[in-house]
């Protein structure tokens, strides 16, 4: 098998609080082939931001740290690089975007002096041809009439608009890798098939890859090849999407995809949705065992003694859990 | 109100700048015929004791009044960003320095600290600049270096609140240098409140520049400034008025021009206000 595009191995991202070490990520292991969505999910504060914030070191340091781990980027490992070489991979390499198209964009600036902004630092192009550069980016991500839109500011766009100038400007120097954070969380549903779309025919085009994290399990779906299940800070399942979704294995992934709510049902029979119970546990002193096991239906004694190692169960297909 | 202030201190400004084409009589002409005199078609402001012409005397006065008040405002914008950014960049041990910097120098009495700095440095500023040159630096940098902490509090509180936005985390996840991220995202959204502050820094380096000059601390007594003058004419408060009356008039309406400006742009610039 080829060298993948995108390998963390065993990354672990601490932060030290006041009232210890928050293992936010604690031993992540996944991996990225050129050219294929990868869906990251999860429930909010499990660590698929800060696996995705990692990856392009993102993270404040202090206080967060690296305590261990690899993030190789095409066989190089990114942890120990200086900022200014960081510099130079991202946009160029990985991009980025994040959940909130309404403060992504900086309010003083044309769109298309931010969009050309990261043409010019990362090509070396003039001015002139930077805003030529970035018109034709708001062209491709299907804004109409680029040409007059680029001289307009954030606050005369729409949020579905602006996350497409946010799309514009991560690939605009077109990167090998698109991270994807909650894209489309802070859209309305009509516009979030929009953009996923949109992030689909840009991936063809420029024959990226995309990690795409959410917690909407319809979003992973319809968009992705493989799923990561990240449960408190750790992988719980991987698999190929019609495995994951024809077999979940962990009962946490079997949970998730109950929790879809799904209007055919709700609409026939007035059932109601169906929640995993509790909530993530404290990330600051984690039990040994599964971090599962206190919200898990399953939950045995060895469930609490050691953490599962992750096993294959089919091809591709992994799960840490003991059934 | 500040349309109308506007209109005011573009007029004092305009009669200050051109005054001296227009009205072209020497502001150190002595004629003891006519001093003291009162407002007359030939000295439409009166005279002072050796007889000279007020109207040029405050036209000079004015743009040397003017001058100090925008350079000392540019110092102290230029000081209170640089403190204030660095502070809010850098958090930690620096900002906490330099806001105890910052509260030190707020706790300091102003005046006694002007006219102490002035006695000591005057004469050795004024052996390397000249005497006016000399005075001008150290009263610019004087008032300047005593006003920079208002700027220096609310910038450092814009960038606290600032560096923490999306947009300068995407900027910085798309590459951007700290630099960068400083220059260009950071610190043209933190200029709004700071253009206000910088207005009001110009009405009181004036008032403060009037204040030294009246004590005799200003400029050498020969250069007529808004201030110097209101001291040669205190001598003379009951047989010569008006002598007092026009430079404590002119301070009067430009401070408090520049103040409803001020005010003005912070209304214009408040975010909150319906448009």
């Amino acid at each position: 098998m080829a060298e993948p595009l995108l390998d963390i191995r065993g990354l672990k991202t601490w932060f030290k609080t006041d009232d210890g070490m928050v293992r936010a990520v604690d031993g992540v292991d996944l991996h990225i082939d050129r050219g294929e969505t990868l869906g990251v999910v999860g429930e909010s504060g499990c660590g698929k931001t800060v696996t995705a914030r990692s990856v392009l070191k993102l993270i404040d340091m202090p206080p967060g740290r690296f305590e261990e781990g690899k993030i190789l980027w095409q066989g190089r490992d990114l942890i120990p690089l200086e900022q200014d070489e960081m510099n130079k991979i991202r946009a160029r390499e990985i991009a980025i975007i994040f959940q909130e198209p309404m403060t992504s964009l900086n309010p003083v600036y044309t769109v298309g002096d931010q969009i050309a902004e990261v043409i010019e630092l990362h090509q070396k192009l003039s001015r002139k041809q930077a805003m030529a550069g970035a018109a034709e980016m708001l062209r491709l991500v299907n804004i109409p009439n680029p040409q007059r839109r680029v001289n307009d500011y954030p606050h005369q766009f729409s949020g579905g608009m602006r996350q497409r100038v946010m799309i514009a400007m991560a690939l605009s120097c077109q990167p090998k890798l698109l991270i994807a954070d909650e894209p489309t969380t802070a859209l309305d549903v009509t516009i979030q098939a929009q953009i996923l779309e949109l992030m689909q025919e840009m991936k063809e085009r420029f024959g990226m890859a995309i990690m795409l994290i959410t917690h909407a399990m319809g979003v992973v779906a319809e968009t992705c090849q493989r799923v990561t299940v990240m449960y408190a800070g750790k992988v719980v399942e991987e698999a190929p999407v019609e495995a994951l979704f024809g077999n979940p294995r962990h009962p946490y992934t079997q949970g998730l995809i109950r929790s879809i709510p799904r209007v055919d049902r709700a609409a026939e029979k007035k059932q109601r949705l169906e929640a995993i119970a509790g909530t993530v546990p404290s990330l600051l002193d984690p039990p040994p065992g599964c971090r599962f096991a206190s919200r898990c239906k399953f939950a045995m004694d060895v469930c609490t003694q050691a953490m599962p190692p992750l096993k294959e169960v089919g091809p591709g297909h992994y799960v840490r859990c003991v059934l | 109100m500040a349309l109308f202030s506007g209109i005011a201190l573009a007029l004092i400004v305009g009669a200050v700048l051109l005054g001296p084409l227009l009205w072209p009589v020497p502001i150190n002409e002595i004629d003891f015929t006519a001093k003291l005199q009162g407002p007359s078609w030939k000295h439409p402001l009166g005279t002072d004791d050796l007889g000279q012409d007020l109207l040029a005397r405050l036209i000079y006065g004015g743009r040397i009044s003017i001058a100090v008040g925008v350079a000392a405002m540019i110092v102290a914008i230029v000081v209170g960003v640089l403190v204030g950014a660095i502070a809010g960049m850098a958090s930690g041990r620096v900002d906490a320095a330099l806001m105890w910097v910052t509260d030190l120098f707020l706790s300091l009495p102003q005046l006694p600290l002007l006219l102490l700095v002035i006695y000591l440095f005057r004469d050795s500023v004024k052996g390397v600049l000249g005497v006016e040159g000399g005075a001008f630096v150290l009263i610019v940098a004087v008032i300047g270096g005593t006003r920079w902490m208002s700027a220096a509090r609310l910038v450092r509180a814009q960038f606290l609140s600032l560096r923490e936005k999306e947009f300068v985390e995407a900027a910085r996840a798309l590459g951007a240098s700290r630099v960068r991220q400083v220059v260009q995202h950071i610190l043209p959204n933190a200029l709004g409140p700071v253009i206000v502050v910088a207005t009001i820094d110009i009405a009181a380096a004036i008032i403060a520049e009037s204040t030294l000059s009246f004590l005799g601390l200003g400029f050498p007594s020969d250069v007529p400034t808004w201030g110097s003058v209101l001291r040669d004419a205190k001598d003379y408060l009951d047989i010569a008025p008006h002598w007092a009356l026009f430079p404590g008039a002119l301070i009067f309406i430009t401070v408090l021009a520049i103040n409803f400006i001020g005010d003005g742009l912070r209304d214009a610039l408040d975010p909150r206000r319906v448009l």
